[in-house]
């Protein structure tokens, strides 16, 4: 090991509540599908905000509500995001999502479209991301040491380089971090079916085993219920097929390589919850990428490793995803998409240690500001969880 | 030059890291946990990322990858060919 993790610092942005962002965005928030239109015209005027659309919001209702609101809160809380400006149809709503995202002491202010109509809106709304993105541009940098760092891991369009390259390089890194008292997260529910239990063995108590054996059974349950014959195609996918991975099992036994071998699960969260403390959390969430990594987000971690076998191509608005990759073929067809190649692992020409190291040096740089492969092609996938359907 | 990486020695499995793989092809395979080296001759045309066997399996038997089960054999597998969806199912779902 080259990097003496426990002197190793990084720079971000120390937010109002503490926690520290390695982005500096204002972000332009839609709290329903009909404001999306008032929300980026809102981006268009104001060089340096970013609308984030969605499609929802609307007659949602019970735990499918509350997921839809804390989705928003948490990604408007994310320390990535510097101010934030929400637009919803109506008060009633905007308001809430201002109130929870107000409870960090960042700026943030609502617009309702009602008895305004959208020209007004924009207008009104216009002008305060105007000064919130002056007031972002002289926010400065600071020395914050790992532990400030929360990191988050889903993998995509796996194959079988990724259970023995890029998903144990993550395990790797995560076994360098957890000592040094980092925030890590890993989840997608479905996908750890055949290795359940080795994650339950894991588990730091019998508490935190019983809360995650739930969560795993609460997905199985719904997996039973929806199911046609089996789940062909779709986990594992058909790309995932492709790619040479046969059942659900073996896609899952290469997937939990990347909590690594020696970090224990610390805690358990619900969807779009975030953790209380440092250690390993499982999250439960859907193994698709955009809505497993949108939760991430709103869950407050600011720096996530998607490693991929035949090359998802996913970004998030508001959290940089670092691509690991080991398939030579992908890294030669898609190499813009990919910011770690370790295919070198599969050839003996890099040890895993060194593979872990390469991605922890990519980490501390796009922790002080290198833009990631998706950020710089423009990979904005914000994709909402949903419960069941709407009113 | 490694052909195809087997996780564990007691793997049925093994999983071709370089493309254009044919029928007949010899192969170099190296045994990761143990750090070990093998050589195995392929009997189907296998793409990379594909999975050659490098035990003989019967149908009904478990296949072990990780030194895990990751399914059942559907259709007999002789050693060196390719192990898929054509002859392995889930035991879930």
């Amino acid at each position: 090991m080259t990097m003496d993790l426990a002197s190793t610092t990084f720079r971000g942005y120390r937010r109002e509540n503490g926690r520290v962002g390695v982005r500096n965005h204002v972000i332009i928030l839609p709290v329903d599908d009909l404001s999306n239109a008032a929300c980026e015209a809102v981006a268009n005027n104001i060089k340096g905000a970013m609308a984030i659309p969605h499609p929802y919001g609307r007659l949602q209702f019970g735990a499918d509500l509350e997921l839809h609101f804390r989705t928003l809160i948490g990604t408007g809380a994310n320390p990535n995001v510097a101010a934030v400006v929400v637009i919803g149809i109506e008060e009633g709503w905007t308001q809430r999502v201002v109130e929870g995202i107000a409870a960090t002491g960042k700026p943030v202010t609502g617009y309702g479209i009602e008895l305004h109509g959208d020209h007004e809106t924009i207008m009104r709304a216009s002008k305060t991301a105007r000064e919130y993105v002056q007031w972002a541009s002289e926010r400065v940098r600071e020395e914050a040491p790992l532990a400030d760092l929360w990191v988050s891991t889903k993998c995509g369009e796996s194959d079988t380089t990724s259970g023995c390259g890029a998903n144990p390089t993550v395990g790797n890194a995560f076994d360098k971090l957890y000592p040094h008292r980092a925030t890590l997260l890993f989840g997608e529910t479905t996908e750890v079916t055949g290795g359940e239990h080795l994650i339950a063995e894991r588990c730091r108590t019998p508490q935190i085993r019983e809360r995650f054996m739930y969560m795993f059974d609460r997905y199985q349950a719904l997996v039973e219920r929806h199911k046609t014959s089996d789940l062909s195609e779709s986990q594992p996918t058909k790309g995932n097929i492709a790619g040479g991975l046969t059942t659900i099992e073996e896609k899952a036994l290469g997937n939990i390589q990347k909590i690594g071998r020696e970090c224990m699960v610390d805690g358990v969260l619900d969807k779009a919850e975030s953790p209380d403390g440092p250690g390993l959390w499982f999250m439960d969430s859907s193994s698709a990428a955009a809505e497993m990594v949108t939760l991430c987000a709103a869950a407050g971690f600011v720096v996530h490793f998607f490693p991929t076998g035949q090359g998802n191509i996913i970004g998030n608005p508001i959290l940089p995803n670092i691509k690991i990759c080991a398939n030579p073929r992908t890294v030669r067809t898609m190499g813009e998409h990919v910011d770690v190649d370790v295919s070198g692992l599969l050839r003996k020409e890099m040890t895993p240690d060194e593979a872990g190291d390469a991605l922890l040096d990519m980490m501390l740089r796009t922790a002080n500001g290198r833009l990631t492969a998706a950020e710089a092609l423009g990979h904005r996938e914000f994709v909402l969880t949903r419960l069941y359907e709407s009113a | 030059m490694i052909d195809f990486v087997v996780h564990d020695e007691g793997d049925s499995v093994g999983v071709v890291v370089v493309e254009g793989v044919e029928a007949g092809a010899e192969l170099t395979g190296w045994i990761m946990d143990q750090d070990r080296d093998i050589t195995f001759r392929a009997a189907s045309d296998i793409p990379i990322g594909h999975k050659l066997a490098i035990k003989p399996m019967k149908t009904g038997e478990t296949v072990l990858k990780y030194g895990v089960d990751i399914g059942r054999v559907v259709a007999d597998i002789a050693v060196g060919e390719h192990a898929h969806v054509h002859n392995i199912k889930t035991k879930r779902w």
